[in-house]
Parts: structure tokens; sequence; C-alpha cells
């Protein structure tokens, strides 16, 4: 088999390590195995590394470290906020929105079968809440209110901080899961105004199985995992050392080098924003045109199927990611497509592109040029597909 | 997820097109549900002689059109009507369990071509 160049394009479904993360964690790996509960020079070694992760974390969001409690990643975080938030109150509403992750939307739906209830909120055709609709959804039993920062599909960002003014002058706890966005955009919790949030390691060039949610100093929770009573009991569990560690140090690294890679990331995404729909006709952009992940491009692109289209690119060595999936034969397209009112025959064919900060120009050019031979052979074997009866 | 049977026939697809005066045709799918697939037949003395599809759908939806046309050219139409979706992914060395309801859609569809040229053919000549 040849070797072939491999452009990484998807970068919202996890992120490549980076080498300087990699070196950093192996000694927690070799050396420096020892439990970070213990009180022998192994121990304190891991335990060091640790919280010195945790100060990094807490510094990439604008948090203090004893806000910061360590996950096995962003979907942990999502259920231990949620859960960990209703079963400490004694109220019995959730709001959540319609396009969450599934990290959320699955978890308000298990706390609907245990008896708690949960409003979703709608979103406008780019995706964003109402924050009136909002207002009318709280009641005087909402114990949270969770709202994602970020969205993983069509990258529309939410009104946070309009939505933080609400809940605090309601009084109700605010959730955001912040997965797609922390490392890759600046986040600040002090300025969003949120009281816990989902942070995922492997999003920001870390290594996976690492994350954390922040707690805002002074919120009760219950903890998801009951054992030796780590992170202060409220997370149980003996410390992923060599994971907690690169996690700190991709933080670190996100946070020094923001300046630089976000601006490169954001013209690379208009470029393709910009070009594409030049050089493929009747493609839609999905999302916001600007108040985006810096990284996102989700197109819809009509008379094809997104894994046709996913398969293709592969072959040509390029990785993307698509929202729909066959997989039965009933309708199975994104549930954030569906949310948006964007038609079925239309979400089948959607393509998300997510740039990372190793992708260079060449990478993008690279895309451009194969991605319209790959369409238009598609269309060409579509029965869907017929140009020439257009305007008949 | 596929394996090298499903890929070639995936990265390339064979007898691709639309027959013009087809003798039978037949679609099956909806676009709603991610996959549709049209079938054309060219027949003679029941025996099909060329066929050719277009598709719109995942990689199995679209190894599975090229598998079955490859397969049913030359054939008898009686023999065809005895293809079932067990048989088209045995053609393709077995296809992942959640995209099993491909392989339905390709016998469906040259079933169906088949019974429309039935369809159109009168009676006395079926014999």
């Amino acid at each position: 088999m040849n070797v072939m160049r491999r452009i990484f394009l998807d970068c919202a479904s996890t992120t490549p390590t980076d080498p300087r993360v990699i070196e950093y964690l192996i000694p927690f790996m070799s050396q420096h195995f020892g439990n970070a509960s213990s009180l022998h020079y192994e121990g304190t070694q891991a335990r060091k590394a640790v919280e010195k992760a945790r100060e990094q974390v807490a510094s990439l969001i604008n948090a203090q470290a004893d806000e910061i409690y360590f996950t096995s990643g962003g979907t942990e975080a999502d259920n231990f906020a949620l859960k960990g938030i209703a079963r400490q109150s004694s109220k019995k509403h959730l709001i959540t929105t319609s396009i969450e992750h599934p990290a959320v939307l699955q978890t308000a739906r298990a706390l609907q079968m245990q008896g708690y209830e949960a409003s979703f909120l709608s979103v406008d055709a780019k995706g964003r809440i109402d924050p009136e609709e909002l207002k009318k959804t709280i009641r005087s039993d909402t114990f949270l209110v969770s709202v994602m920062l970020a969205n993983n599909e069509i990258g529309t960002l939410q009104p946070l901080e309009e939505i933080s003014k609400i809940t605090n002058a309601s009084g109700v706890l605010l959730h955001t899961d912040a997965v797609q966005a922390v490392g890759n955009m600046p986040v600040d919790v002090r300025k969003l105004g949120v009281d816990l949030l989902s942070i995922s390691s492997h999003k920001l060039y870390g290594p996976k199985g690492v994350g954390a949610l922040f707690i805002r100093k002074g919120v009760p929770i219950q903890p998801l995992m009951d054992g030796g009573e780590h992170e202060h009991g409220k997370r149980s569990g003996t410390y992923n050392t060599p994971g907690i560690a690169g996690f700190g140090k991709a933080c670190e690294l996100s946070q020094l080098e923001m300046k630089e890679f976000m601006p490169q990331i954001v013209r690379l995404r208009n470029m393709l924003i910009n070009e594409l729909p030049q050089r493929i006709p009747e493609i839609y952009l999905n999302g916001d045109p600007s108040d985006r992940l810096p990284g996102n491009v989700h197109f819809s692109i009509p008379y094809v199927e997104g894994e046709a289209l996913l398969l293709r690119l592969d072959d040509a060595g390029i990785a993307v990611s698509t929202g729909s999936a066959c997989s039965s034969h009933n309708l199975k397209i994104s549930h954030v497509l569906h949310a948006l009112g964007i038609d079925a025959v239309r979400a089948q064919g959607s393509l998300r592109i997510s740039i990372g900060r190793h992708n260079t120009i060449e990478d993008i050019q690279a895309l451009m040029s194969v991605l319209p031979e790959i369409v238009l052979k598609l269309r060409q074997m579509s029965p869907l597909y017929q140009p020439d009866l257009k305007g008949a | 997820m596929y394996n090298e049977i499903i890929l070639d026939h995936f990265r390339n697809p064979r007898n691709v097109g639309e027959i013009k005066n087809a003798d039978g045709i037949g679609e099956i799918g909806n676009a709603v549900c991610g996959d549709m697939m049209t079938f054309y037949l060219s027949i003679e003395d029941n025996i099909i002689k060329d066929a050719k599809y277009k598709t719109f759908g995942c990689g199995a939806a679209i190894a599975v059109s090229s598998i079955v046309s490859e397969y049913i050219i030359g054939k008898r139409i009686e023999e065809v009507m005895k293809l079932d979706h067990k048989k088209v992914s045995e053609l393709l060395g077995g296809l992942p369990p959640q995209k099993e309801h491909c392989s339905n859609l390709g016998a469906d569809a040259v079933k169906k071509a088949i019974e429309n040229y039935l369809s159109k053919k009168p009676a006395n000549q079926q014999k």
C-alpha cells in the first residue's frame, strides 16, 4: 500500500495530540508512576503534576484551581453537571436545547425517565436559541439551564453572556458544554457568567480519556462516582496522572499560542466558506457565517449522501465528517439539522470540515481541488440529480 | 467497517447510468430515508441483456447496486426474481449489520424493474 499524505480536517471529532504534550506526559507513565493520593515520594511527584495541571486548566478559562474537577472526559463532565445538580436540588425541572451533544441530550432524557421534567429550547435557522424563550421557560422549580457554548456540528455560538444574565436574575444555575470551544477560542467563565462548564482534553490537542468540570466555588453538587473521596469526595477514582498532566500541558500551550493559531484557522475557515460555493453549484452553508467556531465549516450538498462523500474524500487522503448516517430504514438525519428546519433531502448530504492548528493553506487547497469532482461524480450517479430537467 | 469487495464496488461502481427505452425500470427507496435506487433493464427472450442504475446513498448502497448489476446481466428473469438480500450480502462478502437493509434495496429494485417489464408485455408473449 502506498503511504499517502493524510490531511486531517476532522478536528471537531478529535485533535492530533501535540508532540510536546506527549513528551511531557510520558514520564508519568514511567518513572513518576506513583498514585497521586500516596504520601511517599512517588505519590507526591504524581500529585504535583495533577495540581499543576489543575492550575493550567483553570488559567485557560479564568477559573481558580479549586474550581476544576477532573473527569474521564466531556461526557462524564456533562453527566456530572446535570445529574449532580439534579440530585442536589429538591427542584424537578431542567432546561436545555434541542441541539445539544448527546452527552447532554441523553442525560436530560435519562433524568426524565427518573421523574424529572425537561424542556428543550428551539433554535432559529442559524442554530441560536432565543433568550426570550428561555425567560418564558424558566419556572419556580427549574434547577438548571444547560446551553452549549458552541455546537459540535454546525459551529454556532450561543449568546451565553445574555443567557447568564437571565439565569442569574432568576436564581437558576447555568451549565455550558464548552467541549468544542475551550482551547480553540477564548473562554472566560467569569465573563460568560456560568456556574458549571464542561471541558474535554482531546479536543484541544491533549490526550483522550480526560476532561474536567468547572464548578463555581460554592455551588453544591452530588458526585456521580462514589469511592475513595478523591476531588474532595466529588469525583472518586485514582487520578489518571499521565492524562491529567497532558491535559494541563495542552491547556497551557493553547493559552500561550491561541493568538497565533486562531486567526490562521479563521482565515482557512473563511476561505472554504467563501470559495467552495464558487466551485460547487448548489451547496448551502449551515450555521452562522461568522458567529461560529473558528475551525468549523458545515455545508449541505444536495443529491448526494454524506457517507459516500466522506469515503470518497478518505480515498483522496482527506478526513472529514458527515452529520448524516444511513443506519436503518428510518430517517436518520442529525437532530441538529432537523432542529434548524433543514429538509431531509438536503440534510442527507452534509459535510463537516473542522480545521485545526496543524492545518495549512495547502490542506485547504487540496480539499478544494478534489471536492468539486467528487461531488459531480456522485451527483451524476444520483437519481435525484437531473440538472437537464431543471426549469423544464 | 467495509470489506475490500464492498470498497472496490464503491470506488469503481460498474454499469452506472441509464438505459434509453429500457424494457423495465424499477425505483425503490426515497431520499428522505437516505437511499434511493433506480434500475434500468434491457430484456430479450427473458434474459437480462443489460442493466444500469442510478443510486443515491451510502457506500453500501452504491456497492449493492454495482454488484447486483454485474450479477444479473446474462441471467434469466425467473432466476433473478429469486434474488434476495441474503444473496446480495453474500456476493459482497457480508455487509455490516447496520447496513443490511441496503442489500434489500438492490434485490427489490431489480425485481420491481422485472415486474415493470412483465406488466408492459402483452399476455400472449409471456410464455
